[in-house]
């Protein structure tokens, strides 16, 4: 700690920091533009100039600038000095001398950290009397909106896409005041984190072009604390909806999870709950079709269903909260739930819970995976199946060189000079995988091979660290000192990680890895192992019951059954079609509950509207083990309620078995207490008794508007509804400062309208939330003897007359609920079959050719496209729609379609 | 005493000017700051006013004023419906101090009386007029940076001419 002088008061501040971070986190407000908590100084915009004095004499002082200026002890600083201040504002009027007159028709306005910065600066009135600059605007895809009119220069743009981000298609042009922040030509940003720029953009030259689309402000969006359900990683989100409509998405800081930025799945694929195909009143299948029914006429056809006393089955999701996954396992009892999990999950998420909950090696948090010294990717394609994950383990890539600047006498947060010294330098970090991945860029070396060879590549570093493991035999030179040679990086590492999961379908690939993470804790290592799973609480629905869909359809052929409810889950994707056809007309009734129209849903006879994310309160529990609430942002118009409380009202309606649930704390307490793994499951957020002052939470900002308009027509406004799960009300009244971290339901500070508010509710620039970071974490490594799994694989060989056909996970089109997001439909890739150059050469294909792919008794004719890093005799199938092979990897053969007779 | 001092004085009240109008049939003459009806205005074109950026709506007291922005084919952002419930505003002239592009303005009408309250509540096509209302020239996107159809990058008010940034010149 050092003491510095503000004013001449004593403050105690961290060491190693700049002096900006230092004011901000005691509170202080000083404008800046060029610096952000994650990417740090660049010294760009000459914003945050202070004076500092040189002791109790010195009167003049000097301005330097904060955010390139460490923390000394002894300090004196003043941020109030007259000329500190007049240099500021004269900043600002220069970087307003071309900024445009546009600010009623700029999305930005009114969370603009521009508007904020100049309000503070005082700056209000123009001096400067000549033209204004301006730019040509470029299309930059479905998502993001370009206005380089706007731009101050900061550089932010830039150092996230490219130095943060690794894209390589935004850059810097230009000269002098002419410099421009544009792709080299039109076109869609390629990197799928492209949507942080627009949080990240100080102004609004990069706008959300979704959001766009029904623009509302920032003050009349109802907002509330949630969690993206578009992959495992359990990203902290804001949604924010107007009109009974979800609007958009903003990120919500975790420390612990994914920090500042979240990927585009997770940012634009909210508009699925605007999509059509959204079921929204209950329906019943009739002779041909469904007619829509009211709740109560569905739910009196439901208890004459259950209510007779025949045998139900119940069906969860991988993508339903852990509330309504428990209130299924009530409705049926706990032998005839299943989370339905197709059976390759079933088997892959069973061995992950095992490796989880028996061995030794810590589930990381991404904060811990940042800060990770060395890193081993085994068959993951993260930044398509967890791409925060991905984006996390970029920065983790960075550390070794990190290291070495800063024994330079660098401090970390001087970006510039850290670039400078390291030069691009890169970090111990290892990669396997089956085809050439976005995270090759940063990888020192990357094995290529089939999942198998992945696995026995990942044995092999095991046997180099731990002696006792099986030798891996008939490894070849290359790869056998390729092992040798990570193995010595992640010995040498202090925090090494190691991360695999289930998007390789393997799992003997599982089992390497965690051999290795084991190893490395029995040479006392504090090893992080990262187990990717696919879907929003996998790990939740998994800690209740992990056996498959395949288990299912034997215990219903078996017989005994009458009802079947499904919750939340498309049993089409999870089954071969006609294995799921069998397993639903082996009911006579078949109830789903659904917040999307899917094709279990069209087979249902009774299909109940389900509520989704952004229309109920619920928990999720991410792959990192860490249960977090996310809370109900809009109470819906029609009869969309939680899958839960239609179960709760089904067996009221059937007067059968009751669950006596008044509420969802009900629900997670008797959760928590009937499972032990979800022991702390209460934990992940306050309950819905929760009061500040005795007040609930505003979900509503209190500068909303249109309240008396909205509704005119009906004279007497209706009250707002009622929320009986969380601590919140819909509407403007409630409490409206900061709650503890897990209840945030949006960023605002006095003076702070723009997101850069979020520094006011650290406890330090850049650290965790006031209060702890949000969620619980489940499940903690045991102190035991590394349970090894002792079998390799039998080595991989390429066959004559067949291909292995590998999976290949998109970011776009690879999930089920972001497909349904018309802006992100554009960018989903055609069905495609991934081919080596040297397979493509064997089958004379050339790209875009028609190839028939057969396997399991299906055929496919999708055109071939080379596919970097696959070796020969394995090829990519990519995970989309209209794909319809079910377990991967898999034996297949391909054959080029015959052309047509010429 | 008091008494007959009191009739004197309502006796001399007979021969003073009259203030009472004789409403409908002699109208005051209010100056044209007043804060009456509310309306939108046009564009010297003829192009709504209204970019829908919601600052009315914000700055209204009651919450009276609800609104949705859109933006149509040649860029121009206006409002999809724009509504005012006149059984709640109070005639504070917030809106009009707020809007940045003076398409809402109060007019020195203020015979609004109706007998049902829904009739109050005003829609956008309720609201438009066909001028420009109190400020004649305004021209909101002649002096906004935005480009739209008919008026290039660079051909605004005050502007330089678009960045050539392939250029190489010091």
């Amino acid at each position: 700690m050092a003491k510095i002088l503000i004013h001449g008061k004593e403050y105690e501040v961290a060491d190693g920091q700049n002096l900006l971070q230092a004011c901000l986190t005691l509170g202080f407000d000083i404008p800046y533009f060029c610096w952000h908590p994650a990417m740090h100084s660049a010294g760009a915009c000459r914003q945050c100039a202070v004076k500092v004095f040189r002791d109790e004499n010195d009167t003049r002082g000097r301005i330097i600038m904060s955010c390139v200026t460490p923390v000394a002890e002894g300090m004196r600083v003043s941020i109030d000095d007259a000329e500190a201040k007049a240099f500021r504002e004269n900043v600002v009027e220069w970087l307003m001398s071309n900024h445009p007159h546009d600010c009623p028709v700029c999305d930005e306005g009114g969370e603009c950290h521009l508007q904020d910065m100049t309000q503070m600066t005082g700056h209000v009135y123009r001096r400067f009397r000549f033209k204004k600059r301006t730019y040509r605007n470029q299309y930059l895809g479905p998502l993001i909106n370009h206005e380089m009119n706007r731009c101050i220069q900061c550089y932010r743009c830039v150092r996230f896409y490219k130095g943060y981000a690794g894209g390589n298609d935004l850059d810097a042009f230009a000269s002098r005041n002419r410099v421009y922040f544009g792709r080299s030509e039109d076109g869609a940003l390629e990197s799928p984190f492209s949507g942080n720029l627009v949080e990240v953009c100080p102004t609004g030259v990069f706008t959300d072009k979704t959001f766009r689309a029904h623009f509302t402000r920032k003050w009349d969006l109802q907002t509330a604390p949630s969690v993206c359900v578009h992959c495992g990683v359990g990203c902290n989100t804001i949604p924010g909806e107007r009109y009974g409509e979800l609007r958009r998405i903003r990120n919500r800081y975790n420390g612990e999870v994914n920090g500042y930025f979240l990927c585009d799945r997770g940012r634009f694929g909210y508009e699925f709950v605007n999509s059509p195909m959204r079921l929204k009143k209950a329906v019943i299948k009739n002779g041909e079709g469904g007619q829509a029914v009211s709740k109560e006429e569905a739910l009196k056809l439901i208890a004459r269903m259950i209510g007779m006393g025949g045998k139900v089955m119940a069906i969860g999701s991988p993508r339903a909260s852990v509330e309504t996954n428990f209130a299924l396992r009530e409705l049926s009892g706990a032998e005839d739930f299943y989370s339905g999990f197709s059976r390759q999950e079933a088997a892959l998420v069973s061995l992950v819970v095992e490796v989880m909950a028996n061995g030794p090696a810590s589930s990381p948090s991404l904060k811990e995976v940042r800060g990770a010294d060395a890193v081993l990717v085994l068959g993951e394609d993260a930044t398509n199946t967890a791409p925060v994950l991905a984006l996390a383990l970029r920065q983790a890539a960075k550390n070794g060189p990190l290291k070495a600047a800063m024994q330079l006498g660098i401090p970390y947060w001087d970006d510039m000079a850290i670039k400078t010294a390291t030069q691009g330098k890169k970090g111990p970090f290892y990669s396997a995988a089956p085809y050439a991945t976005a995270l090759d860029d940063v990888s020192v070396k990357t094995f290529y091979g089939p999942p198998e060879e992945i696995a026995r590549f990942g044995m092999a570093i095991a046997r180099e660290l731990n002696g006792s493991l099986p030798q891996v035999e008939g490894l070849d030179d290359e790869t056998a000192s390729l092992a040798r040679e990570a193995a010595a990086a992640l010995l040498a590492a202090e925090r090494p990680l190691v991360v695999s999961g289930t998007g390789s379908g393997s799992e003997a690939v599982i089992q390497a890895a965690a051999n290795i993470a084991w190893a490395l804790c029995g040479v006392n290592r504090q090893a992080f192992l990262s187990l990717v799973m696919p879907e929003c609480s996998t790990l939740g629905a998994a800690l209740i019951d992990s056996r498959g869909l395949d288990k299912a359809a034997e215990a219903a052929a078996s017989g005994g059954f009458d009802t079947l409810v499904v919750a939340e889950n498309d049993i089409f994707m999870r089954m071969e079609r006609e294995d799921a056809k069998d397993f639903l007309d082996s009911f006579s009734n078949v109830i789903v509950i659904d917040h999307i129209i899917t094709d279990t849903v069209k087979a249902a006879h009774v299909a109940l509207p389900g509520a989704a994310f952004a229309e109920s309160t619920g928990t999720l529990v991410s792959f990192e083990g860490r249960a977090q609430r996310f809370f109900q942002v809009y109470a819906p118009e029609d009869e969309r309620q939680a899958a839960w409380r239609w179960l709760n009202d089904m067996t009221d309606a059937a007067g059968v078995k009751r669950l006596r649930w008044e509420i969802l704390d009900d629900v997670t307490a008797a959760a928590a207490s009937a499972i032990s793994a979800l022991g702390k499951l209460t934990q992940a957020a306050p309950s819905a008794a929760f009061r500040i002052a005795g007040q609930k939470i505003a979900r509503q900002t209190h500068r909303r508007s249109g309240r008396t308009a909205v509704r005119a027509e009906e004279i007497y406004e209706p009250k707002p509804p009622d929320d009986m799960d969380a601590p919140f009300t819909f509407s403007m009244e409630g409490f409206q400062g900061q709650p503890p971290s897990p209840l945030v339901p949006r960023f605002w500070s006095p003076g702070w309208n723009s997101v850069q508010s979020i520094t006011k509710y650290q406890e330090s620039v850049g650290g965790p939330m006031r209060s702890g970071d949000p969620g619980v974490r489940l499940i903690e490594p045991k102190v035991v003897a590394a349970p090894f799994f002792r079998a390799a694989p039998i080595p991989f060989k390429a066959r004559k007359y067949g291909w292995l056909l590998v999976p290949m996970h998109r970011i776009f089109g690879s999930e089920e609920l972001s497909l349904l997001s018309a802006p992100l439909a554009g960018l989903t890739a055609r069905p495609f079959v991934g081919l080596s150059k040297e397979d493509a050469e064997r089958l004379e294909a050339e790209e875009g050719e028609e190839i028939i792919v057969r396997s399991g008794g299906k055929e496919l004719s999708l055109p071939a496209t080379i596919v970097r890093g696959l070796v020969q005799g394995v090829a990519a199938l990519p995970h989309l729609p209209g794909i319809s092979i079910v377990t991967l990897p898999a034996w297949g053969v391909l054959a080029r379609a015959k052309r047509k007779a010429a | 005493m008091s008494i007959l001092d009191a009739i004197w004085r309502m006796f001399l009240h007979a021969f003073r000017e009259r203030v009472t109008v004789q409403y409908p049939d002699e109208r005051p003459v209010l100056p044209p700051r007043y804060r009456g009806r509310i309306i939108l205005s046009r564009d010297p074109d003829g192009q709504e006013r209204c970019v829908a950026c919601y600052l009315c709506a914000a700055a209204c007291p009651p919450d009276c004023i609800s609104l949705q922005a859109d933006e149509d084919g040649d860029g121009r952002r206006y409002p999809a419906f724009f509504r005012i419930n006149f059984s709640r505003c109070i005639f504070c002239g917030y809106c009009e101090e707020a809007c940045p592009t003076y398409a809402i303005q109060l007019t020195p009408d203020y015979e609004m009386s109706e007998f049902k309250r829904p009739s109050l509540v005003y829609e956008k096509k309720d609201l438009l007029i066909s001028g420009t209302g109190k400020y004649p020239g305004y021209w909101y996107y002649k002096v906004a940076g935005v480009a739209l159809k008919g008026k290039d990058k660079g051909e605004g008010a005050e502007e330089e001419a678009p960045v050539d940034v392939r250029s190489l010149m010091p």
